[in-house]
């Protein structure tokens, strides 16, 4: 039973349709992401699911998983926040800042928070060099951009989404 | 001066210019119907080859030249946007996606009926996920609109785009990581020869132009290669964007003439630097680049152009200037360099994957102040070890800053040796 065709079936055969089809190994990638949508990581069965789909072995699917950093093999905070600490960056104040978020928060850089919601990472270059400090969030199936931020900034942010999990969570 | 009327960057004067009504009322896609309908496949590569228009992702290499290399005996022909924009310092991509898309669409377009594909596709690095979906959309937009799909036209000519997004690997950005990635496998670059010209995506002549390269195509064809030759210098045509960056007031993305000067786009344009500060170092190119050590003030009327920056030892690149000025120290610098070549290096060649391990710790101990002297020559010596060994050119880039950085400013790295080492900068 492959799980991930069966709760994705639309999306896969968009997917597929963006490859000729005698080169679908293509599709690896973007079945990638579909499948960390929702936990933030790829579950091992979706790695086989993929396979499956691609007429690939799970090894060359783990393998990419393995090689690009946007992928992840286990679970972490549902939001990642990824800090930039590269040249430009850290020029204007990135690894104080990434530092200060993490004292605010009470983890280490690369740990999760209490409550499993935000994991905190240097990452490296994001292109937006003229607007650090700067991160980017990943979870929920995106990826969202943060710039020009301070500590005051990032925090509140972070208090919306705790605020709004809880509402959600909440209701009946 | 060309900020009021940009070429590459043109939504900073057009509001809306990302909507496809907004961008067709100013012209859109005309360029795209008349090379379709009224020119032959080799009379639009002429005219990009009279141009002089030269690759903006960091080479140089003249557009026109690269595109007739794809032999005309091996069918299908492939176009690949490059959209992995992840160097350091470099962030002119992003805001063309995001403000003038369809530009860079009907470049993509433009490019792909010179070679004759009838498929080409974006590869965006991941971290554009929101940029991707925008496009998916404005592609969309575009079939509805009869500019995508078959019979383009009237014509015999049918073009189909897609995105595809990475995950997060610099090395993606060498156009054959990039081609291995498309096809599903590792980022990991290919011998060379055969190039993508002759064995591409899929083994099928392709051609890769960044995206910046494509976004001038549609005003070369509208207004014609003698009037893009008018700008920038004789062997640098054309206007370029400068990612200024570093110990700026007012970093940014400025469209400039190729050949503008460092003097011009540090001082006039970004605003000079922080009260008190001078100019100690400039990297042209990103991480990538020969650090240009600023021992005499007149080195900042250097012409930005890929000859003049050439002359004095570094390289223009993908023109992300990255401003240091004499607060910053520059062992520190090294360590965050080689810190990212390390993160990125691919692992497929022993010199890169292991020497940019080795040049990572070396780099750390010193700033952490528990190197010896020798270590700063140990350094060098790893350095010089990768250098001209790897099969593409992280390996090489990994090591210019390295080499450059301790030749010019050995006493910053000395200065840690001693004991005395001072605070890491801008941290």
């Amino acid at each position: 039973m492959n799980q991930l065709l069966q709760k994705y079936p639309e999306e896969v055969q968009q997917i597929l349709a963006k490859y000729p089809p005698e080169f679908k190994r293509s599709a690896v990638m973007p079945l990638l992401y579909l499948a960390q949508r929702e936990t933030n990581y790829v579950p091992r069965q979706a790695l086989q699911d993929i396979a499956e789909i691609l007429e690939i072995s799970t090894t060359d699917v783990a393998s990419i998983v393995g090689f690009y950093t946007l992928y992840y093999d286990e679970p972490g905070g549902r939001y990642r926040i990824q800090v930039c600490t590269d040249l430009p960056c850290a020029l204007r104040g990135a690894d104080r800042f990434l530092q200060e978020l993490c004292e605010r928060l009470g983890i280490e850089e690369g740990g999760t928070t209490p409550d499993g919601l935000f994991t905190v990472e240097a990452v490296k270059c994001l292109a937006a060099c003229h607007r650090a400090p700067v991160f980017q969030v990943q979870g929920d199936g995106e990826i969202v951009y943060h710039e020009n931020q301070t500590v005051e900034l990032a925090m509140a942010w972070i208090e919306e989404v705790r605020g709004r999990v809880a509402a959600r969570e909440n209701q009946p | 001066m060309s900020t009021t009327s940009h070429l590459l960057l043109r939504h900073r004067d057009i509001a809306n210019l990302d909507q496809l009504d907004v961008y067709l009322q100013h012209g859109g896609f005309e360029a795209f119907k008349k090379v379709v309908t009224q020119m032959q496949p080799a009379q639009v590569i002429d005219e990009v080859k009279a141009s002089g228009l030269r690759g903006r992702g960091g080479a140089g290499f003249p557009t026109g030249i690269k595109w007739s290399f794809l032999p005309n005996n091996l069918w299908p022909h492939y176009v690949v946007c490059n959209a992995d924009e992840s160097e350091p310092g470099t962030f002119k991509d992003r805001e063309i996606l995001e403000g003038n898309p369809f530009q860079l669409l009907e470049g993509v377009m433009i490019a792909s009926y010179a070679v004759q594909a009838n498929l080409a596709y974006i590869y965006l690095r991941g971290e554009f996920w929101q940029i991707a979906h925008r496009l998916d959309e404005k592609i969309a937009e575009l079939e509805k609109a009869g500019f995508l799909g078959d019979n383009l036209f009237g014509t015999t000519y049918s073009l189909r785009l897609r995105t595809h997004l990475g995950a997060g690997a610099y090395i993606c950005g060498e156009e054959t990581a990039l081609l291995e990635s498309l096809e599903g496998k590792l980022g990991q670059p290919r011998l060379r020869p055969p190039f993508p010209a002759v064995v591409g995506l899929y083994g099928k002549p392709t051609v890769i132009n960044n995206v910046e390269t494509l976004t001038n195509l549609p005003l070369i064809l509208e207004k014609g290669a003698p009037w893009y030759k008018s700008m920038g210098t004789e062997r640098s045509p054309g206007v370029k964007i400068f990612s200024l960056s570093g110990c700026v007031n007012r970093p940014g993305n400025y469209e400039l003439p190729l050949g503008t000067t460092f003097r011009e786009l540090i001082y006039t344009h970004g605003g000079g630097l922080p009260e008190g500060r001078q100019v100690k170092g400039i990297m042209p190119a990103g991480a990538s680049s020969a650090i240009i050590s600023i021992t005499d003030d007149r080195l900042l009327d250097t012409p930005m152009d890929y000859e003049s920056v050439a002359a004095i030892g570094s390289q223009l690149g993908s023109a992300s200037v990255i401003v240091l000025d004499d607060s910053v120290d520059f062992a520190w610098l090294v360590s965050k360099t080689v810190n990212f070549f390390k993160h990125e290096s691919c692992g497929k060649c022993t010199p890169c994957r292991e020497g940019t391990f080795w040049m990572n710790r070396l780099a750390q101990r010193i700033v952490d102040g528990r190197a010896t002297p020798e270590d700063i020559s140990l350094l060098e010596t790893v350095a010089n070890q990768i250098a001209g060994k790897c099969l593409c050119a992280l390996g090489e880039f990994s090591v210019m800053a390295v080499t450059t950085g301790i030749r010019q400013f050995r006493t910053d790295f000395e200065h840690h040796v001693n004991g005395s080492g001072s605070a890491a900068a801008g941290g």
